[in-house]
């Protein structure tokens, strides 16, 4: 119990600092929009892929219950706000945490193991600053927007699947999706995302930053990174969609 | 020179270690450990595996802290001694790193061409011709364009020194420079440490195994016996010590 305090103190410790240095020169710019192609434009495939297939299952298991309560015309709308207000925000966080999050703590680690962080200080540059805030910001900044890639994903996929069964045209799928949408469905579940995007940079930087294990560290740090970081994007998420129907009590329904 | 003997005026050494003491949980690794280094000279640790040699040296570049004692780097105590400051001292020194620590997602160039731009005014022009002139010195002149994966053991090592001298460092240290290199290639690299020793009046510091190396680059020897220092001198008083460790860790037989 006393080493699990800790570990909650040190990891919150590390990401105050990151919260810190952020607003401090030097701005490290290219770092970020190259942490941002890394991290956002090279999980596009697996968040469209995976948005896609959930879309397309979730109208196979939704269609025939549906249908059956006379309810079919409503299909879309459940859809997109089962999407948008919770599976596209869950989702894209679990599989980032598992691509994104996994990658930057192996390549801290890696970095640490090798001593190309030592190498970096010995340079007079702030590796924290140099390597952990970048990525960070970096899943702040993509999570939000891959979210949105698998809302939609989702719906072409959910479409798809009911065009197949029903032969219903698009025009009229999008219509009935958003007919029942209000922004407060759509902007609050996604902004949520970016604190998923601060858990999962800020957890797995740290795994990998302050690993001291040498090469074994790095699978360490790899295995932690996730487990660690799905876990407290399922945590956040709970209490996050409390907040959510505190502020907006109108999508508590 | 007498190891524990009282330390010479501090203005004409490069490098002052004075009563230095570190240990990693229960094993003490340095052992009230005093020397110095004049300027313009070449000192050369030696000593059994685990013994405090590449400890000396993170030491001396303040990568970890003492737990006893004072450290001077050209006249400065970097022991207490904060981030910023510590930053402005650590630009006239240039690690080696045994395993070259090159930053494995950059290219050749942007290794040397980062420090440069990070930590000087220097225009695009003027970095490309220093990144140039020093790559040449190294003799890796056509191989700016490589990533660190692409170079050879003794390639990696001549990269990781010309990273180190790229900010012109008043003290250039050195982690096992020949380790893991055939002869021809660790005296290749012995030679370039002695050229920018003479040439450019850089202090040099090397840990080394390699005795044939360290008599050829070394004005001075610093030998560390289960982290005491065992004997301090030129190759000839350490030849003498009372100590049998230094003795036979000097011979060349």
């Amino acid at each position: 119990m006393i080493k699990l305090i800790e570990f909650i103190g040190k990891v919150s410790r590390f990401a105050f600092k990151v919260v810190i240095d952020l607003f401090h020169p030097p701005f490290e710019g290219a770092q970020i929009a190259r942490q941002i192609s890394e991290v956002g434009a090279k999980s596009l495939p697996l968040i469209l892929a995976s948005g896609f297939a959930l879309g397309t299952v979730m109208t196979f298991h939704t269609r025939s219950t549906m249908v059956m309560f006379g309810a079919g015309a409503m299909i879309p709308s459940v859809q997109a706000i089962a999407f948008f207000i919770e599976i596209g925000p869950l989702v894209a966080g679990l599989l980032l945490a598992g691509r994104v999050g996994s990658g930057i703590g192996a390549v801290l680690a890696n970095m640490r193991a090798t001593e190309q962080i030592d190498g970096i200080s010995s340079l007079s540059i702030d590796a924290f600053k140099f390597l952990v805030v970048p990525r960070v910001v970096a899943c702040v900044v993509a999570l939000p927007l891959l979210t949105l890639f698998m809302d939609f994903s989702g719906l072409l996929g959910g479409f798809l699947s009911e065009y197949a069964s029903s032969n219903i045209s698009f025009h009229l799928y999008i219509s009935r999706a958003f007919s029942e949408m209000a922004w407060t469905n759509f902007v609050p579940p996604t902004l949520k995302t970016a604190v998923f995007g601060f858990i999962i940079g800020s957890v797995s930087s740290y795994f990998g930053f302050t690993t001291n294990k040498g090469a074994q560290g790095v699978g360490e740090a790899a295995t932690n990174s996730v487990v660690v970081s799905s876990l407290l994007i399922i945590l956040a998420d709970v209490v996050l969609i409390k907040c959510i129907f505190f502020l907006f009590p109108e999508n508590a329904l | 020179m007498n190891p524990t003997g009282p330390l010479l005026d501090q203005t004409r050494a490069a490098v002052v270690f004075d009563h230095v003491s570190k240990s990693f949980g229960p094993k003490q690794v340095l052992r009230d450990v005093s020397f110095q280094i004049p300027e313009g000279q070449a000192l050369c640790i030696l000593g059994r595996s685990g013994t405090g040699k590449s400890v000396t040296l993170k030491l001396l570049i303040s990568l970890i802290k003492p737990d006893q004692g004072s450290i001077w780097v050209d006249q400065h105590e970097i022991t207490r001694m904060k981030e910023a400051e510590l930053s402005k001292v650590r630009r006239k020194m240039g690690f080696l790193f045994q395993d070259a620590a090159l930053f494995d997602s950059l290219t050749l160039y942007e290794n040397l061409a980062l420090p440069l731009q990070r930590l000087t005014e220097k225009t695009q022009d003027e970095i490309d011709s220093i990144v140039d002139k020093v790559l040449g010195q190294v003799g890796l002149g056509n191989d700016k364009k490589k990533m660190p994966s692409e170079l050879s053991g003794g390639m990696r090592k001549r990269a990781g020194l010309a990273r180190a001298l790229v900010l012109e460092p008043k003290i250039l240290l050195a982690d096992e420079p020949s380790s893991g290199l055939d002869r021809i290639t660790a005296a290749e690299i012995d030679e370039l440490l002695i050229q920018q020793k003479t040439e450019h009046n850089t202090t040099v510091i090397v840990v080394t195994h390699d005795v044939h190396g360290a008599r050829r680059v070394g004005d001075s020897f610093v030998v560390f016996d289960k982290g005491d220092l065992a004997a301090h001198g030129t190759a000839a008083e350490v030849e003498q010590s009372e100590n049998e460790t230094a003795r036979k860790l000097i011979s060349e037989n």
